[in-house]
């Protein structure tokens, strides 16, 4: 199953309120995947900082002084810390997390913020303080494995380029040959799950040149199986169906916000939904808003 | 009029006092506060009114016998899956597979209805005011489906008896599925429909399609391939 939740708001009066709806939204959807849970959080796009998310298996030894070791500012979040540096020294950085195999980044660029774990969405929630988070955007996901194991690793969202995420309800057929086509064009893929090659798949034609419409569009051609996709960028908001369209998806969208649901229960609560725009992404149809 | 709150109430409580109405019984109830949840009404078998005020979600009105149940809001998934007989009619619209397997009833959906529409029904009938998705009365066995707007790709495929009424223009048809002529008893079959619907339309605009029975007979050619 997989539940999936989404908020792309256009009334700047909702943004301090952005992780308090994700989270409500996303515990609601438990029962449609209880093994991960994971959020991406936008925002602080214009504030100057890059930012990386990392997150280690052993935080209290790895996160010990990273800021010193680093020289930038390291805040720690539970098994996650977002490191905030200069977009000049952000390469520097990544090879100097690198060196320790034990330090996985999440997400870099300039708003995204990325927490996962294993566990069910009000866990892993109340661990990152998520209600507290305010932002312009944000998706989350809450996962029943089938492609790869429960690990904090194989939780979505997946990110495999700057401000980019993806989260995915269903199973992918074809990742295998897709992810050695990526490997031939240097792109490269951590895990061994089906949705973090669609992931790469999308960033690859993004670095190539597409738009976040144009990347998705191309996607129903090259990817096999079974989705539903909910994408972000740094100003961007996608869904995407495909073609049999098995997987459930419900949009809403006032002159306030886009909602994303896995069910139409996860948007209840928000403001204003019974005079919503409520409707179900056709299959195959590419649907996206910017900011 | 008896009215459930689902925000005060466990839905299987709701349920169950909606069961425990017998076969006599005429009551009628109202049922507040769904926000989406799944199974409202489901496996109800007495010819009662039951009225949901909002929207709800997977499978609503499930396994339906006598009953009349009114959705003022959209449905999710498998509205009237199963329904043996009795009414089901939505004011909004519905998601994939509504009627899906159902032996006999009503079901109206006066929105659109997406993918999968009528699914292997085998006998229920189904008016939509709207459009219908992709793949909709797929193995479709018997009863009627009635849409006054346009149906998606692969409609009726691999069709077996069920008869199809569209109005308005049909994307594709699937395997097997051919359009056939109207005779005086389609009309018949639809003038009534329409009017137990509340629809707004003629008979006489609609085109039929059915089964063209070359895909589930067996042909005494083709034994060598057994």
């Amino acid at each position: 199953m997989c539940g999936i939740v989404g908020l792309f708001l256009k009334d700047k009066s909702l943004e301090a309120q952005l992780g308090s709806m994700l989270t409500e939204m996303l515990v609601t959807m438990s029962d449609r995947g209880p093994d991960s849970a994971g959020i991406a959080v936008y925002r602080g796009a214009d504030d100057g900082h890059r930012k990386i998310t990392i997150q280690s298996p052993n935080p209290d030894e790895d996160f010990k002084d990273l800021n010193k070791a680093l020289g930038c500012e390291v805040e720690r979040i539970d098994t996650h810390a977002i490191i905030s540096c200069t977009a000049a020294d952000a390469d520097k950085i990544r090879n100097q997390i690198n060196e320790n195999p034990n330090l996985r980044v999440m997400s870099a660029g300039d708003a995204i913020e990325i927490y996962k774990e294993v566990g069910l969405p009000n866990s892993v929630a109340e661990r990152f303080d998520i209600p507290k988070l305010q932002g312009t955007h944000g998706i989350g996901h809450t996962r029943m494995a089938t492609e790869s194991a429960v690990t904090t690793l194989g939780a979505h969202p997946f990110s495999t380029g700057p401000d980019q995420c993806l989260v995915h309800n269903g199973s992918l057929s074809n990742h295998n040959s897709l992810r050695r086509q990526l490997a031939h064009e240097g792109v490269t893929v951590e895990t061994e799950n089906d949705t973090e090659v669609a992931a790469a798949y999308l960033t690859w034609k993004m670095q190539e040149g597409a738009n976040l419409g144009e990347a998705l569009e191309a996607g129903i051609q090259d990817l096999d199986g079974f989705y539903t996709f909910v994408v972000g960028t740094k100003n961007g908001f996608g869904v995407l169906r495909d073609p049999i369209a098995c997987k459930p998806a419900v949009l809403a969208e006032t002159d306030q916000y886009v909602a994303f649901g896995s069910e139409y229960r996860a948007l209840v609560n928000l403001p204003d939904i019974e005079n919503a725009r409520v409707w179900e992404p056709e299959p195959a149809t590419v649907y996206f808003w910017e900011q | 009029m008896e009215k459930l709150d689902l925000t005060e109430l466990e839905l299987r409580s709701v349920n169950e006092t909606l069961q425990a109405e017998g076969d006599g019984s005429n009551k009628a109830f109202e049922i507040n506060n769904p926000r989406g949840s799944h199974a409202i009404a489901v496996g109800l078998d007495a010819p009662i009114t039951v009225t949901v005020k909002g929207s709800t979600g997977y499978y609503c009105g499930g396994m339906n016998k006598q009953a009349t149940i009114n959705v003022t809001g959209s449905v999710g998934p498998g509205v009237a899956e199963n329904m043996m007989s009795g009414k089901v009619v939505i004011e909004g619209d519905a998601s994939q597979y509504a009627g899906a397997t159902a032996h006999g009833g009503l079901l109206v959906i006066k929105g659109n209805a997406s993918s999968r529409c009528g699914i292997s029904m085998k006998g229920i009938d189904i008016v939509v005011h709207g459009n219908i998705g992709h793949m909709s009365a797929f193995m479709a066995q018997a009863g009627t489906l009635v849409v006054l707007g346009d149906a998606g790709d692969a409609l009726g495929d691999s069709l077996y008896e069920a008869q199809i009424f569209v109005r308005g223009a049909v994307k594709s048809l699937g395997a097997d599925c051919v359009e056939k002529e109207i005779r005086p008893e389609h009309i018949e079959t639809l003038s009534r429909l329409l009017k137990e619907a509340d629809a707004d339309a003629k008979p006489e605009e609609f085109r039929r399609y059915g089964s063209a029975r070359q895909l589930y007979n067996f042909d005494i050619d083709n034994a060598g391939a057994y």
